[in-house]
């Protein structure tokens, strides 16, 4: 029993290895990627971004409406619903903005990476580019995880920001707190140092979300099930992989 | 090339909606602690005990914030701390024997410096030191003494 | 001109194994320059695998191949790509990209390896469309193409840089008897009239014996016999003749290894 652990975990090992390995070979291809085909990366910032605007916009107006509910009931004990703005802003700013846009990104857009690259490995796409000596890794590969990588942070400032103006409608139509004490309740609670901590962590989040959607497409069995296998665990490990650097980030931040 | 066109307006609203998102974050929540070094000068004052004040504390004079703290230092030599905080360049007419005082703000707040008046005629400049400070009011303390007090009136009877 | 330049491409002693499977040992595999060339075998003797070594995609164990009298294990990176170039590749399934439409997909390696003008690409574009027959179908997009249509399309692309060399992944699979008769047309005539070489790997021994010059019959990892399509049939060897008039039993035997018969339905063998 023993040793099947071991080999898991040396198999875990060599598989975390073999990531590294493939995001040093996408990060070394990005700049001339970006530089001499960007309309491959615009077409893919619009795939992974423009497309999740919706999703993103919708989740984020409702968990910011949420917030305010939750943080009003706490809050009203102590008298200070005034608050609610600030409460709001700075979980939204800190923690959910990039947390739920990051799990969001990888059910949309890294599910739809995933599959895109499995199929093409399945119906030999892939096989046929290096054949006409067409590195699919220039091609195909970085410019998803570019675009992925340029959509997230936007998308987080977007789901924070709706989400603002959620619990502002919360707060100020709903549960009739004072739009001005709202805001500026929370502008002295939020620091420079919380925007940019979110900020920082989308972007993380976006590179991990990014390169874990791309090895998932390109690693997956070329069968139908396989594909559709690999598109599961695009969202599980991605899932996984979030909530552990959050964890990292915020104690360093902290 | 007509989806072509469609994808770049797409991306090209989407990047601009997402930098306005960002924008309207760092700037409308964050409000007015923008003080730069250039148009502002550095003073500093002694305290028995800093309380929870904490670096980038507001300084504020008959409640409004004209500056924040940018050092907090424990001086072995006089074994108190030393604050030192910057005054924005505009509030130049600060006397120099005014009081320092750790307050908080609220219930829950958090601690800041409050300055009262002097009555000097010569003004605080960079450098300067206030010599009149009060420490911050721990609670425990200030239970303490109550509880022991009372109880001593206890005694007494 | 002496002999060895008509060999175009040349492998000796190949050894590869994939994980505990002997794929290849010792091959020896002689392809000729301007003919057509097959490579046949039963289902997974690895003929694609072959493919891939050819193109240097896969690393043999051992041995050499010589393309055009360059040993390929030799070439750098940058080599490879320009020496893949030279070659055009018609994969089983077609491989076109889903996203693009029948001329943005032939147009595909011009636009990535030239920086010809798109009057210039058109022209090639829709000239290669022309020769396999499918000029009006160039604003379609591949999920509306029948299989013949899409391997027509692929065809076409293959030939767009103008390869000495073309690969037909098994062309035939699944096709009707018309498409089937088209593709073979087409195999021949691009053969001829563009004086490249074709290697073509099938298992359609019918359809293959009208259009190859010379046959290679793979089967237990080495060459089970070689040459044309009507030395092949006229052949001695069992294991040939099986393959080749498609007989159900013989050296690859009909019943898969199983205990004896009487002893299971006895019920015998369980005690």
């Amino acid at each position: 029993m023993f040793r099947e652990l071991y080999h898991t975990f040396i198999d875990f090992v060599r598989t975390f290895g073999a990531l590294q390995l493939f995001f040093l070979r996408l990060l070394t291809n990005t700049p001339s990627i970006l530089v001499r085909r960007f309309r491959l990366v615009v077409h893919q910032v619009y795939n992974a971004g423009a497309l999740s605007l919706v999703i993103i916009m919708v989740c984020g107006f409702f968990v910011g409406g949420v917030l305010g509910l939750q943080g009003y009931s706490n809050l009203a004990r102590f008298n200070a619903e005034d608050s609610v703005g600030a409460v709001a802003a700075m979980s939204l700013l800190k923690e959910l903005g990039p947390v739920i846009t990051a799990l969001l990104f990888s059910g949309r857009a890294g599910t739809a990476l995933a599959s895109e690259i499995g199929l093409m490995k399945a119906t030999d796409q892939l096989s046929a580019m290096e054949m006409m000596a067409i590195s699919p890794l220039r091609r195909v590969l970085v410019p998803r995880f570019i675009g992925g990588v340029i959509a997230m942070p936007l998308l987080a400032a977007v789901f924070t920001a709706v989400g603002l103006f959620g619990a502002h409608v919360v707060g100020v139509s709903m549960l009739g707190i004072d739009a001005g004490a709202f805001w500026s309740q929370l502008q002295n609670i939020v620091d420079p140092a919380d925007v940019y901590e979110g900020i920082i962590k989308s972007f993380v989040f976006g590179v991990a979300a990014s390169l874990l959607a791309v090895w998932e497409g390109y690693n997956a069995i070329p069968t139908a099930e396989g594909v559709g296998r690999a598109t599961t665990r695009t969202v599980v490990i991605t899932a996984i992989s979030i909530l552990i650097l959050d964890f990292m980030i915020t104690a360093i931040a902290i | 090339m007509q989806q072509t066109r469609t994808v770049e307006l797409g991306t090209g609203l989407f990047v601009l909606l997402g930098l306005a998102a960002l924008f309207f974050l760092t700037t409308q929540t964050t409000g007015n602690q923008s003080f730069s070094d250039g148009d502002s000068y550095e003073v500093s004052a002694r305290f028995e005990n800093v309380g929870t004040l904490k670096v980038r504390a507001p300084v504020s004079m008959s409640g409004v914030t004209i500056g924040r703290v940018t050092a907090i230092e424990f001086d072995s030599a006089s074994l108190e701390a030393k604050v030192t905080f910057i005054i924005n360049q505009e509030f130049d007419q600060i006397p120099d024997d005014s009081d320092a005082a750790i307050q908080t703000s609220g219930m829950l707040g958090s601690q800041y410096i409050g300055l009262q008046a002097g009555g000097s005629d010569t003004s605080l400049q960079q450098g300067s030191e206030i010599e009149f400070t009060q420490s911050a009011i721990v609670l425990e303390n200030l239970i303490s003494k109550y509880l022991f007090n009372s109880s001593g009136d206890d005694e007494d009877e | 001109m002496n002999d060895a330049t008509d060999n175009l491409i040349e492998i000796r002693d190949l050894d590869y194994a994939r994980g505990h499977r002997q794929i290849f040992k010792d091959l020896n595999i002689t392809i000729q320059r301007g003919q057509v060339t097959a490579i046949m075998g039963p289902s997974g003797t690895g003929k694609t695998t072959l493919l891939s070594l050819i193109t240097r995609q896969l690393w043999p164990d051992r041995g050499t191949i010589i393309v055009d009298g360059v040993n390929i294990a030799d070439l750098s990176q940058k080599e490879l790509y320009q020496f893949r170039r030279r070659f055009g590749m018609l994969f089983q399934n077609g491989a076109l990209l889903t996203d693009y439409s029948v001329f943005e997909n032939v147009a595909f390696p011009l636009r990535e390896h030239t920086k010809l003008p798109n009057r210039l690409i058109r022209h090639i574009v829709l000239t290669k469309l022309h020769a396999v027959g499918l000029r009006g179908a160039a604003d379609m997009m591949p999920a509306e193409l029948s299989g013949g249509m899409s391997r027509r399309v692929a065809l076409a692309r293959a030939m767009v840089m103008d390869p000495y060399i073309l690969i037909y992944d098994e062309p035939f699979v699944g096709l009707d008897p018309i498409s089937m008769g088209v593709i073979v047309r087409l195999v021949r005539q691009m053969n001829d009239a563009l004086g490249i070489s074709s290697i073509i790997v099938s298992h359609d021994v019918q359809e293959v014996s009208t259009v190859a010059d010379c046959s290679y019959l793979i089967s237990d990892g080495r060459v089970a016999a070689s040459g044309s399509p009507d030395e092949l049939s006229n052949t001695s060897s069992d294991l040939v003749r099986q393959f080749m008039h498609g007989m159900a039993d013989g050296p690859v035997a009909f019943h898969y290894s199983a205990p004896d018969y009487t002893e299971q339905l006895l019920g015998r063998d369980t005690e």
